[in-house]
């Protein structure tokens, strides 16, 4: 059987029960189509959080980037797991307590504002569409690589799927559906890992595998990878960073910036208790724990495979790496997997010095006196993890499996954000503001026709993408680490932060970090455009765009408190009301006075 | 009514209080152990490499799971204590 009928046959049998349950599901009320009537278990829906949670960059990218960037990129381990601790801590029980549909609706009720209510729907929307693009474009890559079709047409053939069961089925669907393709991507991403762990160190747990000893040489695993990568003029693996502040403030906008996305706060609405929503998140986190845990063995057992598949004679025990070093492979000798993904163009060869052989190194190094002229293997870091099993020539079920894994965690997390952004705009800006009478039916239905419209304007800029990837992705969590969590916090936190605070403080924090990110990366992010190049040596204080984030919720935190002290106090009734959303059983005092 | 008002005042209090000593956890972990004080952790080896590094790339995602149930736990029995829980 060919490679091909093996990818579909995987991809299109876990479709097929994703479709299933979309139909099986279908939801009834308003409620049901938005919280699945409140009734699912911790567990359920802490598999069904962390399928909404890991996106196409957790799945897909994120190994590779750790891969490349070593102990430097452990940023995106810690941000993306920490913004949990923040969100069963300091959100998830009082805003389930609180027992609305939406983000916005908290802090329109809380801030007793029609206006905070629209500017925490811009926010969301904001950053929920930029997140969706990503996914819908990285859906359209792996269909189109799986699937042997263009891009077009794997994205076309996303949206379709997307549309069936998020329209159709509304969060009961996706929950259950969730439930299904968490399953089906957390088998995909650990069966090649343990098969990679186990050939490299003997151990089946790719974690432990990590700081294990490389059974081929007999060093450390993360030992000798160091001195392979060095050897081929890279840092250390694990090297120390210097820019710690940049470091702390990447992780931190990203912890934050977890905890203030609506498409995963939104999750906490769904268990039928307050103390349901503390342990739903902690499930949560265990499900996510299983990726994250792995993924970092992922990247250093694929960088090193990679590394000695191209200089094979680095691969067992190395008396001197400088001269194992010298002589990589003939590309005429090149394996299967490089000749496909040359195919896609996401691996290039081009060869500089004209000797035959591919020479694969830190390109900015000076190998002169080697012969090279140029690193001339140019590999996409997001293929790492796709390409992982064919370079560990593990059987070819597990390709097919890895592609359904990773086309799971797109779709999920496409689908959740795009419950969030329907639900903002029917619910939050139809019900809420333009017609406050509108029926239980026309409110659903607004929601089904803003989901499908969102999926078309997300197709569409998925199939032209401005030329940003790793850009929207950091926009979208620095604006919702810097204009919703702040606001979401101190409506729990503080009782004096009031309406007007509440609104500066949201725009303050929004624009500082927008302003800032378009100053490095173009203006609504056209190319271009930019006032100063985006690199370490023009950054204030060496804070990257991407770690700004966290800054502007300390922005957004101060402007509140400021404009709060300076105007009038909340009503008593609103500070009743934080008073009741404090306690899970509340109520009584809240209105005992 | 006041010693409705108290019990409460008391309940949320110790909440702080649990919130905070959770969250110096959190913060000493991710961004103690394994940024800045990574290289005051140098000289413990951890498999090729030294503890630091296992902070950034599995302790600290340990540590959160099982502080975000050692939350719940406390929770769901102060929940009891003060009389508050559903």
């Amino acid at each position: 059987m060919s490679q091909f009928v093996i990818n579909v046959l995987f991809v299109g049998a876990s479709f097929a029960i994703y479709i299933g349950i979309a139909i099986w599901a279908k939801a009834g009320s308003t409620k049901d189509f938005y919280v699945a009537g409140g009734g699912i278990h911790p567990i359920t829906n802490g598999m069904a959080i962390g399928a909404d949670w890991m996106s196409a960059a957790s799945f897909i990218s994120m190994a590779g980037l750790i891969a490349a960037g070593g102990y430097a990129n452990s940023t995106f381990l810690m941000g993306w797991t920490g913004g949990y601790v923040l969100l069963a801590l300091l959100l998830a029980p009082y805003l389930r307590k609180f027992g609305k549909f939406t983000v916005p609706e908290f802090i329109g009720d809380r801030f007793y504002s029609r206006t905070a209510r629209m500017v925490a729907v811009v926010c969301l929307i904001v950053a929920s569409v930029t997140y969706v693009i990503g996914q819908m474009a990285g859906a359209g890559v792996a269909f189109s690589r799986f699937l042997e079709v263009d891009a077009t047409t794997g994205l076309i053939i996303a949206a379709i799927v997307v549309f069936f069961y998020s329209v159709l089925g509304g969060m009961k669907g996706i929950t259950y559906t969730q439930v299904a393709q968490y399953i089906v991507l957390i088998i995909a991403y650990t069966i090649p890992a343990v098969f990679i762990s186990l050939e490299l160190t003997g151990n089946p747990i790719p974690a432990l595998g990590l700081f294990s000893d490389h059974t081929a040489s007999g060093q450390p695993l993360l030992a000798k990878l160091n001195e392979v990568v060095v050897a081929l003029g890279f840092n250390e693996y694990t090297a120390m960073v210097d820019n710690k502040l940049n470091m702390v403030l990447f992780t931190l906008s990203l912890m934050i910036g977890t905890a203030g996305l609506p498409h995963v706060i939104i999750r906490f609405f769904t268990v039928p208790k307050v103390a349901d929503a503390r342990w739903s998140a902690g499930w949560a986190l265990v499900f996510i724990g299983l990726l994250y845990l792995t993924a970092p063995a992922v990247a250093s057992m694929a960088r090193l495979n990679l590394a000695t598949t191209i200089y094979p004679d680095m691969a067992g025990q190395v008396e001197n790496y400088e001269e194992a070093a010298t002589n990589p492979i003939a590309y005429a000798n090149r394996p299967e997997w490089i000749r496909t993904w040359e195919e896609t163009g996401l691996i290039t060869f081009e060869d500089k010095n004209n000797d035959g052989n591919i020479q694969m190194y830190n390109g900015s190094a000076d190998f002169s006196e080697r012969g090279w002229e140029g690193n001339e293997l140019q590999v996409n870091n997001d293929i790492l993890v796709l390409a992982n099993p064919e370079i560990a020539n593990l059987p070819s079920w597990v390709i097919g499996l890895i592609a359904a894994g990773g086309l799971a965690a797109a779709l999920s997390t496409a689908a959740g954000l795009l419950l969030a952004i329907s639900s903002a705009i029917s619910h939050d800006l139809i019900k809420g503001a333009v017609n406050p009478n509108i029926t239980e039916k026309g409110e659903l239905l607004a929601a089904r026709i803003s989901m499908s419209v969102a999926i078309v304007v997300a197709t569409y800029l998925g199939a032209n993408p401005p030329g940003f990837a790793a850009q929207v992705v950091a926009l979208a969590f620095g604006i919702a680490a810097a204009s919703l969590f702040p606001v979401l916090m101190m409506g729990i936190f503080s009782k004096r932060v009031n309406n007007k605070g509440a609104i500066a403080g949201m725009l303050s924090g929004l624009i500082f970090t927008l302003v800032y990110i378009f100053v490095y990366k173009g203006w609504f992010f056209i190319p271009g455009t930019n006032n100063l190049a985006d690199t370490a040596a023009n950054w204030v204080l060496g804070i990257s765009p991407l770690s700004i984030g966290a800054v502007g919720a300390i922005v957004n935190f101060a402007v509140a408190f400021a404009v709060s002290s300076a105007t009038d106090e909340p009503p008593q009734e609103i500070q009743d009301l934080v008073e009741s959303v404090r306690y899970p059983k509340g109520a009584g005092i809240a209105t005992g006075h | 009514m006041a010693d409705d008002k108290a019990n409460a005042a008391a309940y949320w209090k110790a909440n702080l209080r649990l919130i905070t000593g959770c969250l110096i956890v959190w913060a000493l972990v991710s961004y103690g152990c394994a940024i800045l004080f990574r290289p005051l952790l140098a000289g413990i080896p951890v498999g090729g490499t030294d503890l630091g590094f296992w902070f950034a790339q599995q302790g600290s995602i340990l540590t959160f799971i099982v502080l975000i149930f050692f939350y719940a736990w406390k929770m769901n029995r102060l929940d009891k204590q003060f009389g508050l829980g559903e």
